[in-house]
C-alpha cells in the first residue's frame, strides 16, 4: 500500500468509527431525554428527530454516512467492514462511561475479539483485484 | 419480541444498502478531490444514481427502525446486535461484488462476528 492510500484509509476509518459512534451516543442520549415516545405515526418521528441530541445525532450519522461511501471508493466492503467494527468497542466504552450501562465480562471478551478482528484484516490491502473477470452483478 | 422484529429490520435494510453503496462506489472510483467543490460534484453525481437512492432509501429504513430500538434497549446491546449482519455481508460481498476474500478477511470476519455475538449477550 503507498503511503498517500495509507494515509487515507486511516484517516477515513478513523472519521467512519468515531462520528458513527458518537451519533449513536447521542440519539441514544435524545430517546431517553424529551423526544417522547416513539410510535407508529409519524409525528412521533418528527418530534424525536427535531429533538436537539437526536439532531446532533443524525448531522453526526450524516457525516458517517458521505464519509463512508468515499471509504467504499477505493477500499473493499469486506475491508471496510471489520475495520470499522472497532466502532462497536467505541460504542461500548462510551455506553460504560457515559450512560452507565452495564459491560459484562462477556462484552470486554467481544471487545477483545472484535479489536484482534479490526488489526487482522487492517494488516491487509484495503483493495483486492476482483477474482475474475466478471462484472459485479448488480 | 419487538427488539428482535426490529433488529431483523435494521439488519436487512443494512445490508441491502452497504452492498449497493459498495457497488457505486466502486463503479464511480477512488474520490482524490476533496475540497467543497469537488464533493459537491461527486454528491451531484451519485445523486442521479439508482442504487445509490436505493441505498439511501435501506438506510431511512434501517434509521427508522433505530431510533425505536434504542427506547426498548442499551446501546451497548443495540449497536452490537445490529452487527450481526457482518457475516452475512462477508459472503454476499463475495459471491455479488465479487470481491476476493483471503483468509485473513475471513478470519477477520468471524472474529469480529464472534466479537459481536459476545457483545450482544
Amino acid at each position: 500500500m503507498n503511503p498517500r492510500l495509507r494515509w487515507k484509509t486511516r484517516a477515513f476509518a478513523f472519521i467512519v468509527v468515531f462520528s458513527n459512534a458518537f451519533g449513536n451516543l447521542f440519539l441514544k442520549w435524545g430517546m431517553g431525554h424529551g423526544a417522547g415516545i416513539i410510535t407508529p405515526s409519524p409525528l412521533s418521528f418528527l418530534h424525536a428527530i427535531f429533538n436537539p441530541w437526536v439532531s446532533l445525532g443524525i448531522l453526526l450519522l450524516v457525516l458517517w454516512l458521505l464519509s463512508k461511501m468515499a471509504f467504499l471508493s477505493w477500499a473493499d466492503l469486506t475491508y471496510v467492514l471489520p475495520v470499522t467494527a472497532f466502532g462497536y468497542v467505541v460504542n461500548a466504552l462510551l455506553g460504560r462511561f457515559f450512560l452507565g450501562e452495564e459491560v459484562t465480562p462477556a462484552r470486554w471478551a467481544g471487545t477483545l475479539a472484535i479489536m484482534a478482528g479490526v488489526i487482522l484484516v487492517g494488516l491487509g490491502n484495503p483493495n483486492h483485484v476482483p477474482q475474475d473477470t466478471g462484472e459485479p452483478r448488480l | 419480541m419487538k427488539a428482535w422484529l426490529l433488529l431483523a429490520v435494521i439488519i436487512g435494510a443494512t445490508v441491502t444498502s452497504d452492498l449497493l453503496q459498495s457497488f457505486e462506489m466502486k463503479r464511480h472510483g477512488e474520490i482524490h478531490d476533496f475540497r467543497p467543490s469537488g464533493l459537491r460534484l461527486v454528491l451531484a453525481t451519485l445523486a442521479r444514481k439508482r442504487n445509490m437512492i436505493l441505498a439511501v432509501v435501506c438506510m431511512a429504513v434501517s434509521f427508522f427502525a433505530f431510533l425505536p430500538l434504542l427506547q426498548v434497549a442499551d446501546l451497548s446491546f443495540a449497536v452490537p446486535a445490529s452487527a450481526g449482519s457482518v457475516v452475512l455481508e462477508t459472503i454476499l460481498a463475495r459471491l455479488i461484488l465479487k470481491e476476493r476474500v483471503d483468509m485473513r478477511r475471513w478470519l477477520g470476519a468471524a472474529l469480529v462476528a464472534c466479537g459481536v455475538w459476545l457483545l450482544a449477550l
